[in-house]
């Protein structure tokens, strides 16, 4: 019976083969033929659109920006300023200061009287009004920040526009509301504010990430102290013009601008109730056992935090982390192809793959892996790379220099250990940083660009077999932000949705957030919530 | 003439298993007036790494059991310690030097514990789960899971109620345990783990240790495969030495060394959220 299958199967391929040989001669003799491998979609110059820049002039920067501290721009007493630049040009947009450690402690005694004399004290319904305003504000200026934001962070102005500060605007609303509901966020407890929250973002989404830090803290009673990314601190300044004309109490949010050592100062002052950190899990780890020697010696506590992630003895600031990711996008071979090429497109190169949460490890089951391949390769070839302004732009300017060589550092290695390198062929501007939308095959589990997070427009493309194997290879990494999983049979999303080791799961979609939606990690990509009900847990005590 | 007593040695319950430390050492255990009651197993390092190594196999399988499911195995532990309270009354009597009445009120409160947290089972996550109402076509909920392998450490007193009391919220998510019993009084630990052993709780997901603390807080805090630590300990070196510990691989962390282990206070739902994890998920709602 074996046998025979088996002979009749050779046969049949036989048959196919002397066809095709066949077919190919009749084809060479009217017209060369291209082997089916290297046989392109050709979009000629179908794709080229004309420019289509969203205008900037009516937008003025103003040449130097100061610390936003008590409710003024103050000069910072270091004296110093550092400029920032956009990415996609290279050319100096303004100069911002630099606060250091005194400028720091202005900042949080600013945010302490503000929290003791005015903004613990307020009624939940009035804060909750300041909020509401802030939200109105955000939405009435929504274009012009969204072009700050490309111009200082180099994301696609379709991106900024339509994504970021929609969510923003959203992130003050939803939290407005709950500013005085608190009460019911917690069954059988009694919340209260912690009092000044440090909080340190970054440049990823620079004023989405301001926005899911200020919002919550701020409708719990906290004030805040916020340290923006050092290369895109221009739109939590322009944030800081909005709460005052948003009339917002004095000191309740408080900007300090600077690098690594301005963040340390936040995370070392010894007046902080509580710190939220969205960065890196390199850095978060430092500032984790920072606040873990600062505990020492004091005395314990119960620090039952339930959904807060106490984190630490009284007396030492609470903690909560948004940290690093290396997703798990799943692709089985029932998923609705199409569209799962698009959601792995848009899972790796939105926002340049800045996103800590990017689906940037590819698991095609493997009996569609070559039309996966196939799609992917004409796929990309469509994304439009260039001026972020550029309202047809899909991949902008990489955020700096420093990132564009991590990206370039971490594909040579993924090359160097065996990996074969697939990319647009798209023309790159000549100034300003780019990485063309890049995927890697033959990727092993061992491989760098297999686990660690590239944060850039770089996808690894692996295969599996089974759904086991595929949740299995998936967790098999220390991050667990977030996973993606294409089929369109609902018992096994369920089945790999509950096996994930992920904070966020996106079935059959992918990069969806909502101020509604909790959103934080599992393992090292941090601990605490963000977004959602849960989201409020980290700005309360619960008594 | 008088019959002799025989000594026992209690040993270390690891993956359902009695076995003694790989070290072979063990420990006098004393009553507050000095006389010697028994010996128990002085875990070492590899104790404690087997004592992951089980509760990491039993993680799976307890964590996907139906909640009611842990419900009814927890409510079945409270059975088992009604049946033998009068050997634990005795066990904590002897250790701590406390009358009977006392000791009777820890295990009559620790059975009352043990049947509360497990109600709490297939509740808590209708309580703290949610689903959220996004601005787009979608279907998104959040839901708590366990964390993975929790280690517990339980204060020297009351050494069963505390042990219970911090245990139950751990396990009733899905957790499995790594327990480090109380240093001056593990006796009434290791009788519970009996107990636990002759109810139906899987092998593994609970692990009782017994030893120095000082010997294995090192070792716990920085174990590449615990996922979180709750400390019931009331020292502020060895919370110390725990948080510097749990930043190498971001282990939960939570402290409740200063409570009052016979208030209802700690009969606290919100102690289960320190073990869990969120996990939202979303789906697009069309045809």
């Amino acid at each position: 019976m074996k046998t025979k299958s088996k002979a009749a199967k050779i046969s049949v391929r036989l048959r196919s083969a002397s066809a095709r040989q066949a077919k190919r001669a009749v084809a060479a003799s009217t017209h060369a033929v291209v082997p089916l491998k290297e046989r392109r979609l050709n979009f000629g110059n179908q794709w080229d659109f004309a420019p289509a820049p969203e205008d900037s002039r009516n937008y003025v920067i103003a040449p130097r920006h100061e610390l936003f501290i008590n409710g003024k721009f103050v000069t910072p007493k270091s004296g110093k300023y550092f400029e920032s630049v956009n990415p996609a040009t290279e050319q100096p947009l303004t100069t911002i200061a630099a606060a250091n450690a005194e400028d720091v402690d202005s900042a949080v005694k600013a945010a302490r009287k503000a929290y003791d004399k005015v903004w613990s004290r307020m009624p939940g319904r009035e804060r909750g009004k300041y909020l509401y305003r802030i939200a109105r504000i955000i939405q009435e200026k929504a274009r012009e920040l969204a072009v700050l934001e490309t111009m200082d962070g180099g994301k696609p102005i379709k991106e900024s526009r339509d994504v970021d500060l929609p969510l923003v605007a959203a992130h003050f609303f939803y939290y407005a509301g709950w500013a005085d509901k608190l009460k019911y966020a917690f069954p059988g407890k009694t919340p209260s504010p912690l009092g000044v929250a440090g909080q340190i973002i970054p440049w990823n989404f620079p004023l989405l990430m301001a926005a899911w830090k200020i919002a919550p803290a701020l409708a719990c009673g906290n004030t805040v102290v916020l340290k923006p990314a050092e290369t895109t601190s221009i739109t939590a300044l322009r944030l800081a013009q909005i709460f005052q004309e948003a009339e917002l109490p004095d000191g309740v949010v408080n900007i300090v601008t600077g690098a690594g050592e301005t963040g340390a100062a936040l995370v070392n002052h010894p007046d902080l109730d509580k710190i939220a950190f969205t960065g890196s899990t390199e850095v978060g780890k430092v500032i984790a056992r920072t606040i873990a020697g600062r505990s020492a010696g004091l005395r314990p506590g119960s620090t039952s935090g339930g959904l807060n992630r106490a984190g630490s003895e009284s007396g030492a600031p609470r903690l909560t982390l948004e940290l690093g990711g290396k997703a798990a996008n799943i692709l089985f071979e029932d998923a609705p192809l199409d569209q799962a090429i698009e959601g792995v497109i848009a899972g790796i190169y939105f926002n340049q793959g800045h996103v800590c949460c990017a689906g940037s490890r590819l698991f095609v089951q493997e009996g569609i892996y070559s039309s996966v391949i196939k799609k992917l390769r004409d796929r990309i070839q469509t994304l439009r790379v260039g001026n972020p302004l550029d309202k047809n732009t899909d991949i902008g300017a990489i955020n700096s220099k420093p990132q564009l060589d991590k990206i370039k550092m971490l594909v040579q290695s993924g090359i160097d250990e065996g990996a074969k390198l697939t990319q647009t062929q798209c023309v790159l501007p000549s100034k300003g940083y780019w990485f063309p939308p890049t995927f890697l095959t033959g990727v092993t589990q061992a491989h760098r660009v297999a686990t660690e997070e590239i944060f850039g427009p770089v996808l690894s493309v692996m295969t599996f077999r089974t759904p086991e194997e595929a949740f299995e290879r998936a967790n098999h990494i220390p991050y667990g932000l977030s996973a993606g999983v294409w089929t369109d049979k609902g018992s096994k999303i369920f089945k790999m949705v509950n096996q994930l080791r992920a904070g966020v799961v996106w079935a059959n979609t992918y990069n969806k957030f909502d101020p509604a939606s909790p959103f934080g990690g599992y393992k090292e990509s941090g601990f605490g919530r963000e977004g959602g009900l849960q989201g409020l847990a980290a700005y309360c005590r619960l008594d | 003439m008088n019959r002799l007593d025989i000594k026992k040695t209690y040993k270390l319950y690891i993956g359902g298993k009695f076995p003694r430390s790989e070290s072979g050492r063990c420990l006098p255990a004393k009553s507050p007036a000095g006389e010697h009651l028994d010996n128990f197993a002085h875990a070492s390092r590899k104790d404690f790494r087997d004592a992951v190594v089980a509760a990491r196999a039993a993680v799976g399988g307890w964590g996907k059991a139906s909640a009611y499911n842990r419900g009814q195995i927890l409510y079945r532990a409270a059975e088992m310690l009604q049946n033998r309270a009068a050997e634990l009354v005795a066990e904590i009597a002897r250790s701590i030097n406390v009358s009977p009445a006392k000791a009777k009120r820890e295990v009559t409160l620790a059975i009352d514990r043990l049947v509360h947290f497990a109600g709490w089972t297939d509740k808590y996550s209708q309580v703290f789960g949610s689903v959220n109402p996004v601005a787009s076509s979608y279907f998104n909920f959040t839901t708590p899971e366990p964390t993975g392998v929790v280690v517990v450490l339980a204060p020297d007193e009351p050494s069963l109620l505390a042990l219970v009391s911090l245990v139950a919220p751990v396990i009733l998510s899905g957790n499995a345990a790594v327990v480090l019993a109380s240093e001056t009084f593990p006796l009434p630990a290791a009788t519970f783990a009996e107990i636990l052993a002759t109810s139906d709780l899987p092998g593994g997901v609970v692990n009782m240790l017994t030893g120095k603390r000082a010997e294995l807080v090192p070792h716990i805090a920085t174990h590449m495969d615990v996922n979180a630590i709750v400390n019931g300990v009331g020292d502020s070196e060895i919370s110390a030495k725990l948080q510097a510990g749990v930043a190498t691989n971001l282990k939960r962390y939570a402290n409740h060394s200063a409570t009052d282990w016979f208030s209802a206070k700690v009969e606290d739902p919100y102690w289960i959220l320190d073990t869990v994890e969120f996990k939202t998920a979303w789906h697009p709602v069309g045809i």
